[in-house]
């Protein structure tokens, strides 16, 4: 119950009752981060997705491809995703376990400081100070502070789970554990280096050994930074939203268990037909295609909790975006098992397939979860409705078609390459030996793809600037919420 | 609490089940004794064309399939991988695979193609690395490079290590003087490029030395 009334204000002054109240200002916080860092990494996006079909674009030494792509990755996984993650996670896990965050101090610390990591990032990566790791590209001083605040981030939630008034753990929270677990240990994992100063070291591993490794990482960065996390996302704001319960609480378990165990096995899918032991490799093909139905229990859970709610996506932007981001969740997570079988994987590796399927996961998937979280919040958490639905809506529909054209503009490109390199003429000669044609036959899905992450960025640019409005518009003090529950029932 | 323990461990199956036997059996990764470390001046290059991101554009892993074999050269083996820290193998394609162009070109074709692309590859959409020709090599950390390799398993000797820094002097300037012999731009010894170019020049090199076609067994 909220503080408003007079009524509220009794029972607040009851001795019989505990009064706590939940940090609201952190989400906020890391709400705002959200908005601001994801337009920066698509802005780096489009850039760079000019830089290949009009070299011109390339201002060396400090912003060419190859020093920007690692900064457009990091920005749009660990600042846009990272921060919604935990503005996700702030703000539901006050509520499932009716309980402030243990620390507000660790709360202020694990935002700052992801921030600083962010801005270090941004500095360090156009100067070519970088690992080459994918999505691991950041080295090894940045690494230590990312592993301190990773830790600081997990002594506060689970002291928060440990003051926990709600004695059953919602669904949700079985995800967010997962993720912070599994992080901690990957990224350690990976990030083992021997440095040679502050900005250069080699990782303790070589060759194979390296590459598998890294994509024991790679791998399930995108499964617990951007799929467990987004799942524990999904199960508080989604029924939320719907004003549903979720469809099954059966499914939720099988399918979350069945997720974190089979995921980490996937890895080596990334390394078909490399000088990884093809046993490795076979290994990673069969548990990929296995994940194939974990995955689909997690969209089937979403889609089915709006039965008897679907008329509710007429005036919903918030439904809207949640029901485009759980199919495109369907649509890569059945598209990922595809891409890892040797078979399909034997024309696709090295093609722009893969990067279609990765934008398919983090720009239909990711995004579009988070925009969904972060409209259903602003009216929430600044106590004033959203400045406008119209726009919102217009960020609904340039987002889904410009991330459509994105993704088929990549498939047709990857596919397309992928033939020509293995066409071969009748006499047994090479089709096209000059790998310049086969490039140069793609260049017009290059701007295709430019146009679609355009507008992708436009209609988060939309969405920054209705943020902008409503905040405007809200009123000067945002007291936190504060709740009572009768005392000496936690044991 | 139980929870986080049982999430802990299902977590950890996976990845033990597939990375410590790539770490303890031998057999995953059989040996070719034409694979020695990479020069100080190669390593130097390597570590250049890490900084630039090479590898973003670039793979150097050849699959076995005969179209890649025709294209590129023989395919990819675990033994020849070992002093590779990090590994650059890649995961897109934009420009061709590297791991066999050791040879390919001469020295010049490389200095020509790093300051304009298409001088040398006319519809190239590959970005001029014009700066690496004049910005000169930093070979300061070198010998503790070579020594830290040498602590986590590179097999360099005393000798080599005292040595860094001059054998990769001694080797870009014979570099730089068959360059500015075959007609191309003088004072290119101590640049970065050369580096680079002593780097891609090597890859490649230690299987065709140990005589590995596609037919033949690693």
């Amino acid at each position: 119950m909220q503080t408003t009334s007079a009524t509220a204000e009794a029972t607040l002054l009851d001795p019989d009752m505990e009064v706590y109240r939940y940090d609201e200002q952190i989400v906020r916080m890391f709400v705002l981060a959200t908005a601001i860092w994801g337009v920066v990494g698509m802005l780096v996006g489009a850039l760079i997705a000019l830089q290949i079909p009009f070299w011109e674009a390339n201002l060396g030494p400090y912003l060419t491809f190859g020093r920007l792509r690692p900064l457009h990755t990091n920005a749009v996984i660990f600042a846009f995703a990272g921060n919604a993650i935990f503005a996700a996670i702030y703000y539901s896990t006050q509520r499932l376990c009716k309980a402030r965050m243990a620390f507000d101090s660790l709360s202020k610390f694990h935002f700052w400081g992801w921030q600083a990591i962010i801005v270090s990032a941004a500095i360090t990566l156009p100067l070519g100070i970088t690992t080459s790791k994918e999505y691991a590209e950041l080295e090894w001083p940045i690494d230590l502070a990312i592993a301190v605040v990773w830790v600081v981030f997990a002594v506060n939630f689970f002291a928060t789970l440990n003051n926990r008034r709600e004695k059953h753990m919602y669904v949700a929270l079985w995800f967010y554990i997962a993720t912070i677990v599994t992080i901690a240990v990957l990224h350690i994992g990976n990030s083992l280096a021997i440095p040679i100063s502050l900005t250069k070291s080699y990782p303790i591993y070589a060759g194979v050994q390296d590459a598998l490794v890294q994509w024991w990482y790679g791998h399930n960065a995108v499964a617990f930074f951007l799929t467990t996390p987004f799942l524990g996302l999904m199960y508080y704001f989604l029924p939320k939203a719907a004003e549903r319960p979720v469809f099954s609480y059966r499914l939720s378990i099988v399918h979350f268990w069945s997720l974190v165990f089979l995921y980490i096995w996937a890895g080596p899918h990334h390394l078909n037909y490399t000088a990884v032991p093809e046993w490795a490799a076979t290994l990673g093909m069969v548990f990929s295609v296995m994940l194939w139905m974990p995955s689909w229990g997690g969209m089937i859970n979403g889609l089915f909790t709006l039965r008897g709610a679907w008329h509710k996506l007429r005036d919903s932007v918030v439904l809207k975006m949640f029901v485009i981001g759980i199919t495109f969740y369907g649509m890569s997570t059945f598209e990922g098992p595809l891409l890892s079988v040797k078979t399909v994987n034997a024309l696709s590796h090295y093609t722009d397939w893969t990067i279609g399927h990765v934008h398919a996961g983090a720009m239909g998937w990711n995004g579009f979860m988070t925009f969904g979280m972060i409209y259903w919040l602003m009216p929430k958490l600044w106590r004033t409705p959203l400045w406008s639905d119209r726009l919102a809506n217009t960020h609904f529909w340039i987002g889904t078609i410009g991330m459509l054209l994105y993704v088929m503009s990549m498939y047709s490109a990857g596919v397309t390459q992928g033939l020509m390199w293995r066409a071969f003429d009748s006499a047994g000669n090479l089709l096209y030996p000059d790998f310049m044609e086969t490039m140069i036959q793609i260049v017009p899905m290059y701007w295709v793809r430019l146009v679609g992450g355009t507008m992708y960025l436009v209609g988060a640019i939309l969405m920054l600037y209705n943020m902008y409005r409503t905040i405007k518009t809200a009123p000067k003090e945002l007291p936190d919420p504060a709740f009572t529950t009768p005392k000496e029932v936690t044991a | 609490m139980v929870f986080t323990v049982l999430v802990t461990i299902s977590v950890l199956i996976g990845g033990a089940v597939e990375l410590i036997p790539m770490f303890l059996v031998d057999e995953n990764v059989p040996r070719i004794s034409t694979v020695t470390p990479f020069t100080p001046l190669e390593l130097t290059g390597r570590d250049i064309y890490i900084r630039e991101g090479c590898v973003g554009c670039h793979s150097q892993m050849v699959r076995p399939f005969r179209h890649e074999l025709e294209r590129y050269g023989t395919y990819g083996r675990a033994g020849e991988t070992i002093y590779e820290r990090p590994f650059l193998w890649g995961s897109k394609r934009t420009g061709p695979d590297l791991s066999r162009v050791g040879g390919k070109y001469p020295d010049l074709w490389h200095v020509r193609h790093f300051e304009n692309p298409r001088s040398t590859s006319p519809r190239s959409l590959m970005p001029p690395y014009a700066w690496l020709l004049t910005s000169e090599m930093d070979l300061d950390n070198l010998d503790t490079k070579l020594a830290r390799l040498k602590s986590i398993g590179t097999p360099y000797s005393d000798a080599e290590i005292a040595n860094a820094q001059a054998s990769a002097r001694q080797q870009a300037e014979a570099m730089a003087t068959g360059i500015e012999a075959s007609g191309g731009p003088s004072g290119l010894a101590d640049k970065e490029v050369i580096a680079v170019i002593a780097f891609l020049q090597r890859l490649g090199q230690d299987v065709r030395a140990a005589g590995l076609t596609a037919e033949a067994q690693p």
